[in-house]
């Protein structure tokens, strides 16, 4: 099986959210980057598949050259190559994003490597569009199912599981097919040392896609209310638990 | 103008919300699937019969027939997983983009939600057709019954259309109290140390009929399922006390727990993050403080 995963390299935020000057985007000058658990989840699904089927993975990202960081460490849990869209420094809206993923995909194609399944994670960390894997799934013509806690592969079918209220929808979709999940769907591995050494040996290639205009145009980032609250402090230790009880009382719930 | 409503059966009070949200924009009518109750507060309602179980596909090619026949001004769905997904397939197939989970909306701006909530944007959509979800709780919804004019269609379904279809149903029954649905949630995260750890938790949970909830570094380290995870990536738990125990407050563990009436911190670091998102805070070591208020509130219940 050949399997594709797409991930975004986000910035982890820890207890606030500080923009910049100019309102654009997050501070990051003190900040580490991640990808989404939801994409995290999704290496790991498509590792686990090649590891039980044969086959290879390769990564994904549209970002700045950094991301080869993010790359590496899905290269460690177990992907085989990266490849790194190279974003020139702007935010790429859903359509664009899509569209740069399906020309990329293509490429492999007419290389004479096509993809089995393509995973996306459920909604990127940051914009939450959640609309990038349906849009590449359109545009290949091929079936996506959305929001998986569960995926079995099995003789070129795919069974997929959603979690709803009081149990599990299932769908069968023929491959190739386009999913996408959300964590939960596994538990993702601690790559190991070795894993982290091989990791360094892999491949990562770059590309320079032309963006196009942005249709949801980003004008400025707001920090909601509620940020920067002062919490009444109602004791240290043990000692504070009567007052606990009292707030309990007040609030109708002991 | 028209404004196209997707209503869905399962989701009764953010399609409500979603009608509206609409309502700022023009005449609200609804999109609906055959055997979901049309008594809405709007104009008109078109029924898709014909269906099925539940198609992605299906229902964007239904919608896309309705809005070729009303040729609406937008189109609205609630921020639900089939809301945001419908309305991301009408947009592949229109070639439009699609603002999900957006708070207002003023003419072509809209504001929209990141981050799961602790961040917002405002964005210009540039499009004839504008595609928006409304976030969960963003506006109060539309009350009322209504008795809209009803306008039944069976949609031509194409095959591709029903590849993608619920093809089974499993139930699950799922034992003690939803997190999502509880009066009290007590979380642990790291500063609970083990999966172990969280026994006393689950004790005082059991006096005041409450839930137990968890960070992400919990999961991560197996110490609790992913069900029990509260933040963006898990459940948005919404109850009248949230007690975070041992969690230092990343934005995306708030995110989870923000819709919660009142939040109580228990941390030994007085400096924690989460002391800037909750309303209450007892500074110290939870594995004295949690047993400490198990006694005092069965002391406080024997007569
Ligand atoms: C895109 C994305 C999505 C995410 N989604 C989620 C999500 O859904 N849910 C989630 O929780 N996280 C999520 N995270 C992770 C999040 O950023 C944090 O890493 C995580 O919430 C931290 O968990 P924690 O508070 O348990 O651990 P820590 O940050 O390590 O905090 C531990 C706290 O325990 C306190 N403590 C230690 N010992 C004691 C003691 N004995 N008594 C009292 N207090 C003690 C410490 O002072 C500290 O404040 C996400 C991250 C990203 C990037
Ligand atoms: N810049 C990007 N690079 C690679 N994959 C992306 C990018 N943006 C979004 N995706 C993928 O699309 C999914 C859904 O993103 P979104 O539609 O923005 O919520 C993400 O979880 C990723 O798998």
């Amino acid at each position: 099986m050949r399997i594709l995963v797409c991930v975004k390299r986000v910035p982890l935020t820890g207890g606030k959210m500080v923009l910049t000057a100019d309102e654009q985007a997050i501070e990051t000058r003190h900040l580490g980057f991640t990808i989404s658990p939801h994409e995290e989840c999704g290496v790991e699904e498509a590792v686990r598949l090649v590891e039980q089927h044969g086959g290879e993975v390769t990564v994904l990202t549209l970002g700045p050259p950094e991301a080869e960081e993010q790359v590496r460490e899905t290269l460690a849990i177990g992907a085989d190559r990266g490849i790194v869209l190279a974003d020139g420094g702007e935010e790429w809206d859903a359509q664009a994003t899509a569209a740069a993923i399906v020309a990329t995909i293509e490429a492999e194609q007419a290389a004479g490597g096509d993809f089995d399944l393509i995973v996306f994670g459920n909604e990127s960390a940051d914009s939450g569009n959640y609309q990038v894997g349906i849009r590449v799934a359109h545009a290949l013509g091929r079936p996506v199912v959305t929001g998986l806690k569960g995926l079995a592969v099995d003789g070129g079918q795919a069974s997929c599981e959603q979690e709803v209220g009081g149990g599990r929808d299932v769908f069968r979709v023929p491959l190739p097919a386009v999913v996408t999940v959300l964590e939960g769907i596994n538990l993702p591995r601690y790559p190991s040392v070795p894993a982290k050494l091989r990791a360094r040996q892999k491949p990562i290639e770059t590309r320079t896609p032309e963006r196009p205009e942005p249709r949801l145009e980003k004008l400025r980032l707001v920090v909601p209310p509620g940020q920067g609250k002062q919490a009444e402090i109602l004791g240290q230790g043990p000692e504070a638990a009567p007052a606990v009880v009292d707030v309990m009382r007040e609030l109708g719930v002991a | 103008m028209a404004v196209l409503v997707l209503v869905e059966q399962e989701a009764d009070d953010l399609s409500r919300q979603a009608i509206a949200f609409a309502g700022t924009l023009g005449e609200p009518e609804a999109f609906l699937v055959g055997g979901a109750d049309v008594a809405l507060p709007v104009q008109r309602a078109h029924v898709a019969e014909g269906l099925g179980a539940y198609a992605p596909g299906a229902w964007a090619t239904a919608l896309s027939e309705v809005i070729d026949r009303v040729q609406p001004s937008a189109v609205v769905a609630a921020g639900t997983e089939r809301g945001n997904e419908v309305l991301a397939h009408v947009a592949a197939r229109r070639g439009l983009p699609f603002a999900a989970n957006c708070i207002a909306v003023d003419g072509d701006t809209v504001t929209r939600v990141r981050w799961g909530g602790s961040l917002l944007e405002e964005a210009r959509i540039h499009s004839p057709l504008p595609l928006l979800s409304v976030a969960p709780h963003a506006v109060p919804a539309a009350e009322g019954a209504g008795s809209p004019e009803v306008e039944t269609f069976t949609p031509a379904l194409g095959d591709a259309d029903l590849l993608v279809q619920v093809a089974e149903h499993v139930d699950e029954v799922s034992a003690g109290v939803s997190l999502a649905e509880a009066k009290v949630v007590i979380s642990g995260g790291r500063g609970v140390g083990s999966a172990d750890g969280f026994g006393i938790l689950e004790e005082l949970a059991a006096l005041l009929d409450a839930a137990v909830g968890c960070s992400r570094v919990v999961t991560s380290a197996g110490w609790r399922p992913h069900t029990d995870q509260v933040g963006q990536t898990g459940t948005k738990v919404s109850p009248d006390l949230y007690i975070a125990c041992g969690i230092s407050g990343a934005t995306q563990h708030i995110a989870g727990c923000k819709g919660a009436k009142k939040i109580l911190a228990i941390n030994s670091d007085a400096e924690a993050p989460i002391l800037a998102s909750a309303d209450y805070a007892v500074i110290g070591d939870l594995t004295e403080i949690v047993p400490a208020i198990t006694a005092e509130l069965r002391k406080a219940r024997t007569p």
